[in-house]
C-alpha cells in the first residue's frame, strides 16, 4: 500500500494578494502549478513568500485574486477541507503525541479506520527512515528527525500539494544537505506538487524545478534553476542570485555585444533586459571574475577568504571600483592582480529595474 | 580520583566546586531574605498553630477537634463552605477557557484585559458592598424588574449573594491565567492540526485542551484555595448564620467573639486540611496528563 499523491492536473494561482492594514504583503501573485512539480519560492525576507504559502493553505485569507486546483476554486475553503500537507519551519508536532499519532492525526481526522492508519503510518515512517521511533514523543528526538517526522505527518495524508515552509532552516548545515536530498526523493516517491518557500538560493537551485524569485510582494522571475543562475532577468534577481558585483557604469553597443567601463578599462558584456548603452549597471558574480595573467582589469587586493577549492577576494580598482572576485592561487593584500571575465558572464540590466 | 594505599578514595575536586556543581553558590544566599520571609511568616505561625490546636482551654488533647466534628452547627461549615467553593471554582474555570479561547484573537485584547483586572484591584470587600447596592431590594437590577413587571427577587444575603460576588471576584483571576496558559500554546500547532483536516472543535479537543490540563489544574488549585478561605463576601452578602456560614466564620467567632484562640487554631487546621486534600486531588489527576513543552519543536 504505497502512499501516491491525490491526481490533479494543474494548480492555479490568480492574481492572488494578501494586505495586513495598509501593507501590501502580497501584489498579485500569478502562477501555474503542474503535478509532480517542485517549486521554490525564492526570496529575502519579508518578500512575501511565506505569506504566499500560507495564502496557499488556507491559513491566511486572500485579500484579492483567486486559487484553483484543477476546475474548483479553493481559496475561500477552510484549511482543513483543502487537504494540503504542510510542513512548518518549526516542525509544529504536537509535543504530547507520540510519532505514530502525530502521523496518523490526519487520517484519524478522515475517520480512517485504525488498522488502516496503523499500516499507513508504517509505511510513512519507512519512507522517511525512521521505522523504530514510532512510540517516541517527539521532545525525545533530534532536530533532524523530528523534521523527519513533520514531513511523514505531512505526505501521510497523501495531499495534491505539500506545503514546505523553511523546512531546513533550523537544521546544521550537514543535516541541511541530508535532508535536502531526502526531501527531492520523497517527492518524486509520492508524485505531489510540492511549494517549498526558501531564503537560500543553493537548496532552490538544488531542488526545484521551476524558481518563483520575490521581492517585496511580487513575482520578479519565474524559471528553472539555470535560467536564473545564469540570466537572471533583473538586477535585484542577480544581486540574490550571488551577483554580488553590480558595478554602476556606462555601456556603450559593440556588435552583439556591449562594452562596459570597468576600472577605466573596456570590457565585452551581454545585454540581458534591452538596455545596450548609457548608464547601466554590469552584475558579474565573484566566480565569474578570475584572477588570470593576462586579465585587463587591475586590481589592488584588500582581503582574500580561503574556501578550499579556491580563495573569495575583495579589491579595487585604480578609480576605486570595489570588486569581489576569485582566485586559485593565494594572493595577498597590497598586491595588485589582473582580473578578467567571460563577456558571457558579464550581465548588463537597465538602471530602472533596481 | 586517587586511590590511598588504605584503599579509601580521594576526590580532589574543592569543597567550593563540588557545592557549585550542586547550585550551591554565593549567588544562593540571595534565596535567603525569602526564606527568612517564609519561615517567620508561614512556617512558624502554622507550627504555631498547630500545636496550640492541640492545648484546648479544657478537657483533653484532641478536645477542640472532638468538639468541631460533634456539633453540627460547627462541622456543617465544612459542608458549606465545599458547597460555594466547588461550584464557584468549576464556574470560574470552565468558563474562563470559552472566553479565553476568544479574547486571544481579540485586536482590544490590552484593554478588556485591563478592564477585567479592575475587580481584583477593587477588592472583595467593595465588590461585595456594590453587589450588595446594585442586586439589593432597593437595588437598579430589583426595580428594573419590578417595572418590567417581573416582580422582585433576592439575590443578597443568601447563597446566591455570595456565589455571584465569588464569581465576580475570582471569575479576573482565574480568566487571566487561563489566557497565560492558552497564549503560551505555540500556534503552529493549531495550524498543523488544521491543514491536517481537524475542525476547530478536533483542533480544541485533540490539540489544545491535551497542553492546557497541566494549567487548568494549577488554576483550579488556585481558585479552589482562594474561594475556600471566602470570608468578607459570606458575612456581607451571604446569610452568615445560616446557609453561608462558611468555615472561616466559625473560626473567626472562635477566635474574636469567644476569645478561644486554641479553638481557632483547630479551625484553621481542619481548613487548611480541606484545601490539602482537595489540591491534592487534582494535582494527582494532572499526573494523568501530558507534563511538557507545549511548544512544537525547535523554535
Amino acid at each position: 500500500m504505497a502512499i501516491a499523491a491525490r491526481d490533479f492536473r494543474e494548480l492555479r494561482l490568480e492574481s492572488m494578494s494578501r494586505t495586513f492594514g495598509s501593507i501590501n504583503a502580497l501584489k498579485g501573485v500569478t502562477l501555474n502549478v503542474q503535478r509532480g512539480e517542485f517549486i521554490a519560492l525564492l526570496g529575502p525576507s519579508g518578500c512575501g513568500k511565506s505569506t504566499a504559502l500560507n495564502c496557499l493553505a488556507g491559513l491566511l485569507t486572500l485579500s484579492g485574486g483567486s486559487i484553483w486546483l484543477d476546475a474548483t476554486r479553493i481559496d475561500r475553503l477552510a484549511p482543513e477541507v483543502r487537504g494540503f500537507g504542510m510542513v512548518f519551519q518549526n516542525y509544529a508536532l504536537f509535543p504530547h503525541m507520540s510519532v505514530r499519532r502525530n502521523i496518523g492525526f490526519g487520517l484519524s481526522m478522515q475517520g480512517v479506520p485504525n488498522d488502516k492508519i496503523s499500516r499507513k503510518v508504517d509505511e510513512a515512517l519507512s519512507i522517511v527512515r525512521l521505522g523504530d521511533q514510532g512510540d517516541k514523543l517527539p521532545g525525545q528526538l533530534s532536530g533532524g528527525q523530528q523534521q523527519r517526522v513533520a514531513i511523514a505527518r505531512a505526505i501521510v495524508i497523501e495531499p495534491p500539494l505539500v506545503l514546505m515552509d523553511e523546512p531546513l532552516s533550523n537544521l546544521d548545515a550537514k543535516l541541511r544537505l541530508e535532508m535536502r536530498a531526502e526531501i527531492r526523493r520523497i517527492h518524486e516517491l509520492i508524485g505531489s506538487a510540492t511549494i517549498y518557500v526558501t531564503h537560500d538560493q543553493g537548496e532552490a537551485l538544488s531542488l526545484a524545478d521551476r524558481i518563483v524569485v520575490m521581492r517585496a510582494g511580487e513575482v520578479r522571475q519565474v524559471g528553472t534553476p539555470e535560467e536564473l543562475y545564469l540570466r537572471p532577468a533583473h538586477a535585484d534577481v542577480a544581486e540574490f542570485m550571488g551577483y554580488r558585483n553590480q558595478l554602476r557604469v556606462r555601456a556603450t553597443r559593440a556588435d552583439k555585444l556591449v562594452n562596459v567601463n570597468v576600472g577605466g578599462v573596456s570590457l565585452p558584456a551581454t545585454p540581458v533586459d534591452g538596455v545596450d548603452e548609457g548608464e547601466v549597471i554590469a552584475a558579474i558574480r565573484p566566480d565569474d571574475l578570475a584572477v588570470s595573467a593576462t586579465g585587463s582589469i587591475a586590481s589592488t587586493v584588500e582581503s582574500a577568504q580561503y574556501h578550499g577549492h579556491s580563495f573569495y577576494c575583495s579589491g579595487r580598482t585604480d578609480d576605486g571600483t570595489e570588486l569581489y572576485f576569485q582566485s586559485d592561487r593565494r594572493v595577498s593584500k597590497g598586491e595588485i592582480v589582473r582580473l578578467t571575465a567571460d563577456p558571457d558572464r558579464v550581465l548588463v540590466y537597465s538602471r530602472a529595474t533596481a | 580520583m586517587r586511590k590511598r594505599a588504605t584503599g579509601t578514595v580521594v576526590d580532589p575536586t574543592p569543597f567550593r566546586v563540588r557545592l557549585a556543581l550542586r547550585d550551591l553558590d554565593g549567588v544562593t544566599l540571595l534565596a535567603l531574605p525569602a526564606v527568612l520571609f517564609v519561615v517567620t511568616l508561614f512556617i512558624y505561625p502554622f507550627a504555631y498553630g498547630f500545636v496550640l490546636s492541640f492545648q484546648p482551654k479544657a478537657g483533653n488533647w484532641l478536645a477542640n477537634y472532638t468538639k468541631f466534628f460533634s456539633d453540627p452547627f460547627l462541622y456543617d461549615t465544612i459542608g458549606a463552605t465545599f458547597r460555594l467553593a466547588i461550584p464557584a471554582t468549576l464556574i470560574n474555570v470552565l468558563v474562563s477557557v470559552p472566553v479565553a479561547l476568544r479574547v486571544r484573537r481579540m485586536r482590544y485584547r490590552r484593554l478588556l484585559t485591563a478592564i477585567l483586572v479592575i475587580p481584583i484591584t477593587l477588592g472583595t470587600v467593595l465588590v461585595a458592598e456594590g453587589l450588595l447596592i446594585y442586586l439589593g431590594p432597593q437595588g437598579w437590577f430589583n426595580r428594573v424588574l419590578f417595572i418590567i413587571g417581573l416582580g422582585k427577587i433576592r439575590l443578597v444575603h443568601n447563597y446566591t449573594g455570595v456565589m455571584l460576588s465569588l464569581i465576580l471576584s475570582g471569575f479576573p483571576f482565574t480568566f487571566l491565567l487561563t489566557l497565560s496558559y492558552l497564549t503560551g500554546i505555540d500556534p503552529s500547532l493549531e495550524h498543523a492540526a488544521s491543514t491536517l483536516g481537524a475542525k476547530a472543535r478536533a483542533r480544541f479537543v485533540h490539540v489544545l485542551m491535551p497542553l492546557l490540563a497541566q494549567g487548568l489544574a494549577i488554576n483550579l488549585c488556585l481558585s479552589f484555595v482562594q474561594t475556600f478561605s471566602v470570608f468578607p463576601s459570606a458575612v456581607l452578602l451571604g446569610a452568615p448564620a445560616g446557609d453561608t456560614r462558611v468555615i472561616s466564620i466559625a473560626a473567626y467567632q472562635a477566635a474574636y467573639e469567644q476569645y478561644d484562640s486554641s479553638m481557632a487554631s483547630a479551625i484553621a487546621m481542619i481548613m487548611g486540611f480541606c484545601q490539602l486534600v482537595v489540591v491534592v486531588l487534582i494535582l494527582s489527576g494532572r499526573s494523568l496528563a501530558y507534563r511538557g513543552a507545549v511548544s512544537g519543536g525547535k523554535g
